[in-house]
């Protein structure tokens, strides 16, 4: 594993391009892309303000930057660097800002979600879209980049839109029996839209693409319902993570429930393999001391080393009990995501917030867990094969595989805590995200 | 003899204790017998004399004879008067009286005696029972008490359990009541959202206006130029063709997913089938031959026939795969039926099995189990042996191969140094003894070589003035003749001479070559040499090479 020096970042917009060969990053208000594998600045733009966030077109050939507070929106070329666009949303406001899928119409959501704007970058034309739903995913493109859905809200009533990507077209529009839509999001076939309520609720909806709905899941009243949810890749299961710390599998035939995952504080079932990570101090050679001591030297003898020991089950994991009269409280499954060969799934427990889980799909059973000595922040799998890494605010970055887990402190000078990794689309690289810098790591093929 | 007074009776009621009903005997009582007779206690002797002297004194003694004559006639006696009338005595018929009289006291004892023994058992029963009788009221009291007490918890536990059945029932309500309020909150809080989400809408609708009617300049994209589509394509209007043709690809998306799953559920199923009809082959297989217990089986068999003939429709039927309801529903109930009869079959082994466990009839089995029980034995023993012999060899092995200590090294090789030294010392006192035997042999050669020399001297002295006579004589004989065997003589002598010389010179080269350089080892025993044989070693090849070099010198010699 190889490991670039610390570059400058802010507000962690650190982006592969969807072709991989370019890394977008910000500083304050510039725009700096490099070449991936030797990170050399290939381009820089410089935006009005600060920048809050970037995006790649599908084709690589664009990055859009939006500033909130300004509400304008950059687009810079990479093929033209003359080349500039720049849209200002003026007194209407910017709340959010997207590509579409065929990378030439920007979508900016107005302030107070008044109404969601089309941009062309090949016609003059605007569209607009209505009474848009405030909420977290209100808007989804299919994975194939044909159709877009959105949620609407009017007259208290929850509606989905979806419009055909090419000519903008409305297709379908259809009311949904939520109470509140908290989100929406399509399976990898392009078939199935799924539709989840707020967390007052527990209730999904799969509606097909032309607006029937197939079936609706309700596991339980009254308690906080679903918190996050996660497609696998052949589209055949839907993974609903919930407060009461259960994940529960959907199948894509009877649109059932096929199993149920729990995360208990205690593992006791023998077959689990529970890596915890433990740290090691570093054994200082006294002749090899010298003074003044060397950079190097300086950080190795401060930064200390970890390594995965296999625990003995029965293992007793830490567990955290929110407070209970707040809002939104940490609690139950917060993250969820599929491995790409279908194989795995990883979650995390927001009340056991230093462990990953993962399950072993093939026989719905517990596989791995990684218990580490500081919170989990994000995991990502690797795009091309079962591999999981993971970052909790340290130096160190973590990888799982079935062939075993390593733990590799990333050597750089200085604090680099690591809140945040994106993997390189080749599953080759990766970058290393914190508050103030990031750094990319180089994988070799045959490692972990 | 006085007046025997009738006082005795009381006097004698006074002694008495007990008082019985006389009941039984033979020689019994006239019917106008006492019912009451007094008991006689065994008097003793002092009392028997005055009893006896107050009956009988000597004034009334022909009264007391006439009172005895009547009572025992009045019991049945015979007679004490000899005669009928007159003052006789008959001797006799009184002894035989009085025996009688003892007979029937004896009896009327003996009679006493069980009549007491009887009642003192009844009395001894009696008091066993009426002590059974108190325990058993004991008993029946502390019962009664029990039940009353286990009476009083039964009713304490039905109340106990009637409050907890409230109280069940009071969480219940209060649950429901609390889900109740929960549900009329949520109503209330959406009814509440609802409101201010429309005043929000109003709000967002005015402020929509406002910022549409203001017509901000700003609102607008700058760009330099427009971007060519991604596709490459121009731009189209939006008509209601284009419509269709979007709803048109909708559905065929669709279609195609649809169409996908269904073949995988397809291929699912066809897979499927096939391992049911290898199951169905295999639990057929499995099941016994039914064709040859009709009887156990009767029940089966028209099933059987049925299954049978099913199986060949099935088998035909699948070939060509139909999948229609029918074929289905057949599949899985013969699937079903086959299951049921193996598991009939398998339970009716192990019942067998376990009768045989129980029962152990058949004796062939117990025995053959038996054996096999100790046969298994006998194995795991020799396991274990052999496992011990296997672990004992490793061990010395081990031993052998590893290499020890630095310690016990050490000592080996200090016994092989010490064996080695011993042998080398052995051997270096049979070189030294060898080698002293070669120098006396070698002196007594030198010493007889010096001999011969001496005396080969002598005789070539002899030889030579023997010569010198005979050539003198020879020469005054044939003086004229100058033979020529006399150089040769001569010569022979000169080499002689020489000879002599030479050997004198040989003798002197071994004490030379005695001395000469120790160059040559022997390796005969070069192997176990140390530092402390060094110096034999040296000395060895000198003791080998004197006697090579002495044999070589008398081989010059004898030339």
């Amino acid at each position: 594993m190889n490991f670039s020096e610390l570059f400058k970042l802010s507000g962690l917009l650190g982006r592969f391009s969807p072709d991989g060969r370019c890394l977008a990053s910000c500083v304050q208000y510039r725009l700096v892309v490099r070449d991936v594998s030797t990170l050399q600045i290939l381009q820089l733009y410089t935006c009005l303000d600060q920048i809050q966030y970037i995006e790649w077109s599908s084709d690589s050939l664009f990055v859009l930057c939006a500033m909130y507070k300004r509400g304008i929106v950059q687009v810079w070329s990479l093929e033209q660097p003359d080349w500039h666009c720049k849209i200002d949303e003026g007194s209407a406001g910017l709340v959010a800002s997207c590509w579409s899928p065929d990378g030439r119409h920007i979508l900016n959501t107005t302030e107070f979600h008044l109404r969601i704007t089309v941009w062309s970058l090949c016609t003059k034309s605007v569209s607009y879209i209505k009474y848009p739903k405030a909420c977290q995913q209100g808007i989804a493109f299919t994975k194939d980049g044909r159709y877009m859905a959105v949620a609407e809200r009017r007259d208290c009533k929850d509606f989905i839109s979806i419009f055909v990507c090419s000519d903008w077209q409305l297709l379908r529009h259809f009311d949904t029996e939520t109470q509140d839509l908290f989100g929406i999001e399509w399976a990898p076939n392009s078939c199935v839209l799924a539709v989840w309520d707020t967390c007052l609720e527990y209730k999904i909806l799969l509606y097909s693409l032309d607006g029937r709905l197939l079936s609706t899941y309700r596991a339980y009243e009254w308690s906080l319902g679903i918190k996050s949810i996660a497609w696998s890749p052949s589209s055949q299961f839907l993974a609903i993570g919930s407060y009461d710390e259960k994940v529960r599998i959907l199948n894509h035939v009877t649109w059932k429930k096929v199993t149920e995952f729990e995360h208990p504080a205690t593992i006791a079932n023998t077959k689990t393999i529970v890596y915890k990570e433990v740290e090691k101090s570093p054994s200082v050679e006294t002749e090899r001391l010298s003074f003044p001591p060397t950079r190097a030297l300086a950080s190795s003898l401060f930064s200390t080393q970890s390594k995965y020991d296999i625990s003995q089950v029965p293992v007793s994991l830490q567990y955290i009990k929110p407070v209970a009269d707040r809002a939104n409280p940490k609690m139950g499954i917060g993250m969820l995501a599929f491995s790409p060969d279908n194989c795995f799934l990883a979650t995390k427990n927001d009340n056991i917030p230093n462990a990953v889980w993962i399950w072993d799909i093939q026989k719905l059973k517990l596989f791995v867990v990684l218990e580490q000595l500081c919170a989990i922040q994000s995991f990502q799998w690797d795009p091309r094969q079962p591999r999981l890494a993971v970052c909790t605010g340290n130096s160190k970055v973590y990888l799982w595989s079935p062939a075993g887990c390593v733990s590799v402190q990333v050597p750089v000078e200085g604090d680099f805590q690591i809140v945040s990794l994106s993997w390189h689309s080749s599953g080759d690289s990766m970058a290393l995200l914190s508050k103030d810098s990031f750094c990319v790591c180089y994988l070799e093929r045959e490692e972990v | 003899m006085g007046d025997w007074n009738t006082v005795t009776v009381p006097v004698l009621s006074s002694d008495s204790k007990n008082i019985f009903q006389y009941t039984s005997g033979k020689k019994l009582s006239p019917p106008n017998m006492n019912s009451q007779v007094l008991r006689l206690p065994l008097p003793s002797s002092k009392s028997m004399h005055s009893f006896f002297s107050a009956f009988c004194t000597e004034e009334n003694i022909e009264q007391s004879i006439s009172y005895l004559n009547r009572e025992l006639t009045t019991l049945g006696f015979p007679s004490i008067y000899a005669e009928s009338k007159g003052k006789e005595l008959n001797l006799i018929s009184i002894i035989n009286c009085m025996n009688e009289l003892l007979v029937l006291q004896h009896k009327n004892l003996r009679a006493q005696e069980e009549v007491e023994m009887q009642h003192l058992k009844l009395g001894s029963d009696m008091d066993h029972l009426q002590n059974c009788y108190a325990k058993l009221k004991e008993q029946l009291e502390l019962s009664k008490r029990e039940i009353v007490g286990l009476q009083e918890r039964d009713r304490q536990l039905q109340s106990k359990n009637r409050n907890l059945h409230q109280l069940l029932k009071n969480e219940k309500d209060e649950v429901q009541k609390l889900q109740n309020i929960i549900s009329s909150r949520a109503t209330q809080y959406n009814h509440d959202m609802k409101r201010k989400e429309r005043e929000y809408n109003k709000l967002k609708e005015r402020l929509h206006q406002l910022v549409m009617n203001k017509k901000d300049k700003k609102i607008a994209m700058e760009v330099l130029n427009y971007v060519g589509r991604a596709d490459g394509k121009r731009g189209a209007w939006r008509t209601d063709k284009t419509e269709a043709r979007n709803e048109e690809e909708m559905y065929k998306v669709l279609l195609s997913d649809y169409e996908q799953r269904q073949n995988q559920l397809l291929v699912e199923n066809a897979e499927l089938k096939k391992v049911l009809q290898q199951m169905k082959k295999e639990i057929i297989s499995l099941l016994p031959p039914q064709k040859q217990k009709p009887k156990e089986r009767s029940e089966d068999g028209p099933v059987l026939s049925d299954l049978e003939e099913d199986i060949g429709e099935l088998n035909k039927e699948n070939m060509w795969e139909l999948s229609c309801e029918t074929v289905r529903e057949q599949l899985t109930n013969s699937i079903r039926k086959q299951w049921r009869m193996l598991k009939n079959h398998v339970e009716k082994l192990d019942n067998q099995v376990s009768r045989v466990h129980s029962e152990a009839l058949n004796e062939k089995d117990v025995i053959s189990r038996e054996d096999h029980e100790l046969e298994t034995e006998k194995l795991e023993l020799e396991i274990q042996q052999c496992k011990e012999m296997i672990k004992t060899q490793q061990q010395l092995l081990q031993q052998l191969m590893s290499p020890c200590d630095d310690d016990t090294t050490l000592l080996l090789q200090d016994c092989y140094l010490l064996e080695e030294r011993e042998r080398l010392q052995e051997e270096w006192r049979l070189f030294r003894e060898q080698k002293k035997n070669f120098e006396k042999e070698r002196r007594s050669f030198t010493e007889a070589a010096i001999r011969l020399g001496l005396e080969r001297k002598a005789f070539e002295e002899d030889r030579g003035a023997w010569l010198k006579q005979q050539f003198l004589s020879m020469s005054t004989d044939y003086k004229h003749s100058e033979n020529v065997t006399t150089p040769s003589a001569f010569l022979g002598s000169s080499d002689q001479d020489n000879r002599l010389v030479k050997s004198a010179s040989q003798q002197r080269k071994p004490h030379c070559k005695l001395s000469g350089p120790v160059s040559a080892e022997p390796r005969q025993t070069s192997q176990y040499i140390t530092r402390n044989s060094s110096s034999a070693a040296s000395k060895k090849p000198a003791g080998d090479s004197k006697p090579n070099q002495w044999v070589e010198s008398d081989k010059e010699e004898t030339e």
